[in-house]
C-alpha cells in the first residue's frame, strides 16, 4: 500500500501474539531487534522503483501484529530476493528471511501468484522449473554437448508427499 | 585433473546451450572435470523458498545428497543454483534440527544429507583449483583493449554470512579474473545492485527499470561490454534490452557476454564453436575489438 493509502490501525486488526509466533521461525528470529532505521529500504533496489514495496514498513507491520494486512497483501510478494537488507542491517535483522517466512504463511492461506505457482508446479511435476524444449534437445546434439542427464521426477514427487504445499494446492487440481 | 559434479540447473539446459558450451570447452582447457550425476533436479531458488523453506530445503538437499554418493564437491555455472545450494548446504551443516527434519524427509527416497561435500560457483573453483598465474599462462588471445563492466549478480554474494564467496560491499573475484585474460575491468555505478530478474513475469515494470539501470550505467562508464555469471541476469539483461526499446525507446545495444564466453575466447577457442547465436544483442563489436 502506498503511504496516502495507510489506513488507522484498529486493534481489533492487531494480533499481539503474532511477532511472537514469527520470531520462532527461522530466518526471523531477530525480528524484535528492528528498531527502524531504514536503511534496508534505503538500499532496497524494488523500493527505488516501486509505489508501495518498503521493507522497513513490512517489518514496523510485523512487529505491530497486522497480521492480515502483510499476508493478504500483494506487496508482500515483490521482494526480488537479493539480499542487500540482510547483508546491511545494522541489527542483524534478517529482512529478507523475514520476508520470506511471511511469504510461506501467506501460501498457507493459499496466496500465492500466480508465477510463483506454475514455477512450483513444474517443479514439483517434473523435476525442473522449465520444460526443455526438444527443438533445443536437438541443438545440444549439434553444439556437441553431452546428452541430458536423466531426471528424477518420481523419486523427487516422492521425497516431498505429504509436506505442506501438497495442501495449499489441494484445491486447485493439485500441483 | 580436478573433478566436480557439474549442477547444470534449468535455465542453462533450457535456454543458454551457449553458456554450458564456453563453460564445458574452457573449463576442460584448465584441466576442470566436469561429471554430469543423473537425478539432479532444480536447485530450489528463492520463488520455492518463499512458498515453503522446508520443501526447499529438502530439495536443495536432495541434489547435494547425490554429489556426496558420488565423493565429488559440487560446482554451479548458475548463481542461482550457488545461492539455493549453498544456502542449504551452510544452513543444514550449522543447524542439526533443520538437518534431521529435512533426512526425515530424504528417507522417503532412501536418501541422506551428510555435509560432507562443498557447493562452489565456478568462480571460486577457477581461483583455488587454476589460480591466476596458471591462467594468464593459457591465455593466447589478450583481450586488451576491452573495457569489461563485471556484474556479480546478488546470489554470488549475498547474503554473505552463508555464501563466504567475496566481500559482498567491495567484491575483487570476478574483476581480477577478468584483467587475468588481459581485459580491463571497469567501475561503474550501482554495480553491485540487483539486475531485477527474479521480478519478471510478477512486476515486469519493475524489473525492467531496473535492468535498464544497471545497462544505461554501464553504457555511461564506457563499456564494450557486461560480463555475468548467471544465466538469469544474462536474460534479463540481453533479451531485456529489446524490451527497453520498445518501452523507452531507448537503443544501447550493449553486449552482455559470460564470463566463460570471454574466458574462452581468450583461451583461444573458435568463436564459431561458441554458438554466439543465441545473443539477442550481437557480439561482433567484441570480437573485432579482441582478434
Amino acid at each position: 500500500m502506498t503511504q496516502a493509502e495507510c489506513k488507522v490501525v484498529k486493534a481489533s486488526e492487531i494480533n499481539p501474539r503474532f511477532k511472537y509466533e514469527i520470531s520462532k521461525m527461522h530466518g526471523a528470529e531477530k525480528l524484535m531487534r528492528c528498531f527502524q532505521c531504514g536503511t534496508c529500504t534505503s538500499d532496497c533496489p524494488i523500493a527505488r522503483y516501486s509505489e508501495s514495496y518498503r521493507p522497513r514498513q513490512i517489518i514496523r507491520m510485523a512487529q505491530l501484529g497486522l497480521e492480515d494486512r502483510i499476508l493478504d497483501s500483494d506487496t508482500l510478494w515483490l521482494c526480488a530476493s537479493c539480499f542487500t537488507c540482510t547483508d546491511r542491517c545494522p541489527q542483524d535483522v534478517e529482512v529478507a528471511s523475514v520476508i520470506r517466512v511471511l511469504r510461506n504463511l501467506a501460501a498457507e492461506r493459499g496466496h500465492i501468484p500466480q508465477v510463483f505457482r506454475e514455477q512450483f508446479s513444474s517443479i514439483l511435476e517434473s523435476g525442473y522449473a522449465y520444460k526443455i524444449p526438444e527443438l533445443r534437445v536437438k541443438r545440444r546434439e549439434l553444439l556437441g554437448l553431452p546428452p541430458l542427464p536423466k531426471g528424477n521426477s518420481e523419486s523427487i514427487r516422492k521425497t516431498l508427499r505429504g509436506l505442506k504445499p501438497e495442501k495449499f494446492f489441494e484445491n486447485n487440481g493439485g500441483y | 585433473m580436478t573433478r566436480y559434479a557439474l549442477f547444470l540447473g534449468c535455465t542453462i539446459p533450457a535456454r543458454q546451450p551457449h553458456y554450458e558450451v564456453s563453460a564445458r570447452k574452457s573449463l576442460a582447457k584448465l584441466g576442470i572435470d566436469l561429471v554430469d550425476l543423473e537425478g539432479m533436479t532444480c536447485c530450489a531458488p528463492p520463488p520455492l523458498q518463499s512458498i515453503d523453506l522446508e520443501t526447499s530445503l529438502s530439495m536443495a538437499a536432495y541434489n547435494i545428497s547425490l554429489a556426496e554418493e558420488a565423493d565429488l564437491d559440487i560446482v554451479t555455472l548458475c548463481t542461482g543454483c550457488f545461492e539455493s545450494l549453498a544456502i542449504a548446504n551452510n544452513l543444514l551443516r550449522e543447524n542439526a534440527k533443520l538437518k534431521e527434519r529435512v533426512n526425515k524427509i530424504l528417507s522417503n527416497a532412501g536418501k541422506e544429507f551428510r555435509g560432507n561435500k562443498e557447493v562452489r560457483h565456478y568462480l571460486q573453483v577457477l581461483m583455488k583449483d587454476v589460480g591466476i598465474d596458471h591462467l594468464k599462462k593459457n591465455v593466447t588471445r589478450k583481450l586488451g583493449n576491452l573495457k569489461v563492466a563485471t556484474f556479480y549478480g546478488c546470489h554470488s554474494l549475498r547474503p554473505s554470512a552463508l555464501l563466504k564467496f567475496d566481500d559482498p560491499e567491495r567484491p575483487k573475484l570476478f574483476d581480477n579474473l577478468v584483467e587475468a585474460l588481459g581485459a580491463k575491468s571497469i567501475w561503474y555505478r550501482n554495480k553491485l545492485k540487483c539486475c531485477g530478474g527474479l521480478l519478471r513475469g510478477y512486476a515486469d515494470d519493475i524489473a525492467l527499470a531496473i535492468a535498464r539501470d544497471k545497462i544505461a550505467m554501464a553504457t555511461k562508464a564506457g563499456a564494450d561490454c557486461l560480463s555475468t555469471l548467471c544465466p538469469f541476469c544474462f536474460l534479463t539483461l540481453d533479451l531485456g534490452q529489446f524490451l527497453m526499446k520498445s518501452t523507452y525507446h531507448e537503443e544501447y545495444n550493449l553486449p552482455i557476454l559470460h564470463y566463460t564466453e570471454l574466458l574462452s575466447l581468450s583461451l583461444g577457442i573458435d568463436p564459431k564453436e561458441l554458438a554466439l547465436d543465441f545473443h539477442k544483442i550481437r557480439v561482433d563489436k567484441v570480437l573485432s575489438k579482441i582478434s
